[in-house]
């Protein structure tokens, strides 16, 4: 137990996370968990993806080779699915929902690949909550006005507000709750196959992986994006 | 009458298990769904692909219910939080 203030397992099964390093600062002890190294893997991947993209798109040929076709493949897709639930606000947000998305699709599929998925860790998805949040309510004061917000607040009456108030902070919370858990079940679930059954698992965990890590890693990705979409949309209005 | 440990640790196992009984909704939900979406698609088999995402966005949302219980479970198992 010297990782005091990080959760402790059984030895067998093993899909916690652990310290790596600690430093002290301010009278204070932090720690570098696996949490940390997997996300700077992540990073690190589809930063070196972006400078390969980079490079391609800049010598861009009439006649697209194929790592040019996925790039502009993986664009428009991206693109698409923000204009379909975005209509005519799509160009403004279209680079954030991309960014997200992938980097939320890399991180669930991470476990693929032997990582523990940052997203398995609620330090990581309650932040890209409160990101939602933060842009549901800067578009809503400045679409709708504070008058607006007001009216939003009091809507069939005026003793509603504290439950509308509830409604609204209930929504980065649900959403990264929903990402995090569903990415911890699917953890939780391969290391009780990896810990539990080791002696048989040969091979046909590849299939719970395609479940856990992909199927669901994915669905959880797009949900999280349609849902942050549909609210910022809700927050824009019809003005 | 004093409790000691491995009593409360039993007693969690105990809770855990009833938490994750919260499965059952979010499984209706989710048949319920996919029952509707085949029926879609049985009486407008061209709309199959968007009532496919619609379907999927819509379990999604109906599972955070029962992931609730799965995290209240975890808590009490591996957090151990009634434990002194």
């Amino acid at each position: 137990m010297g990782q005091g203030i990080l959760l402790s397992g059984n030895a067998d099964i093993d899909f916690m996370i652990h310290g790596v390093f600690s430093y002290e600062l301010f009278g204070q002890t932090f720690w570098i968990t696996t949490t940390h190294v997997c996300i700077l893997i992540v990073m690190l991947v589809i930063i070196g993806f972006c400078i390969a993209a980079n490079r391609v798109i800049k010598h861009a040929s009439e006649v697209p080779g194929n790592f040019q076709n996925i790039v502009e493949l993986i664009v428009e897709k991206l693109d698409g699915m923000v204009e379909s639930a975005m209509g005519k606000n799509a160009s403004k947000f279209a680079n954030y929902i991309g960014t997200i998305f992938i980097f939320i699709l890399i991180s669930n599929i991470s476990g693929l690949f032997g990582l523990r998925p940052p997203t398995a860790d609620y330090g990581v998805t309650f932040p890209l909550g409160v990101m939602t949040f933060a842009i549901i309510h800067f578009n809503k004061f400045k679409h709708q006005k504070v008058s607006g917000v007001i009216k939003g607040l009091c809507d069939p009456w005026v003793f509603w507000a504290p439950i509308n108030i509830i409604g609204d902070l209930a929504v980065p919370i649900s959403l990264s709750l929903r990402l995090f858990a569903n990415v911890l079940s699917g953890t939780v679930m391969m290391a009780l196959v990896y810990g539990l059954l080791k002696w048989i698992a040969i091979i046909w965990p590849a299939a719970l992986h395609v479940y856990f890590d992909l199927f669901s890693g994915a669905i959880q990705t797009y949900v999280f994006c349609m849902l942050t979409m549909t609210y910022v949309s809700d927050a824009i209005g019809d003005d | 009458m004093e409790f000691n440990t491995n009593f409360i640790l039993g007693c969690s196992a105990i809770g855990a298990g009833l938490a994750v009984i919260a499965g059952i909704g979010p499984g209706v939900g989710q048949g319920i769904a996919a029952g509707h979406a085949a029926a879609a698609v049985g009486r407008n088999p061209g709309a199959s692909s968007e009532i496919r995402s619609m379907m999927l966005l819509g379990q999604a949302v109906a599972e955070t219910t029962g992931l609730y219980g799965l995290l209240i479970a975890m808590l009490l198992l591996f957090v151990k939080p009634l434990v002194p």
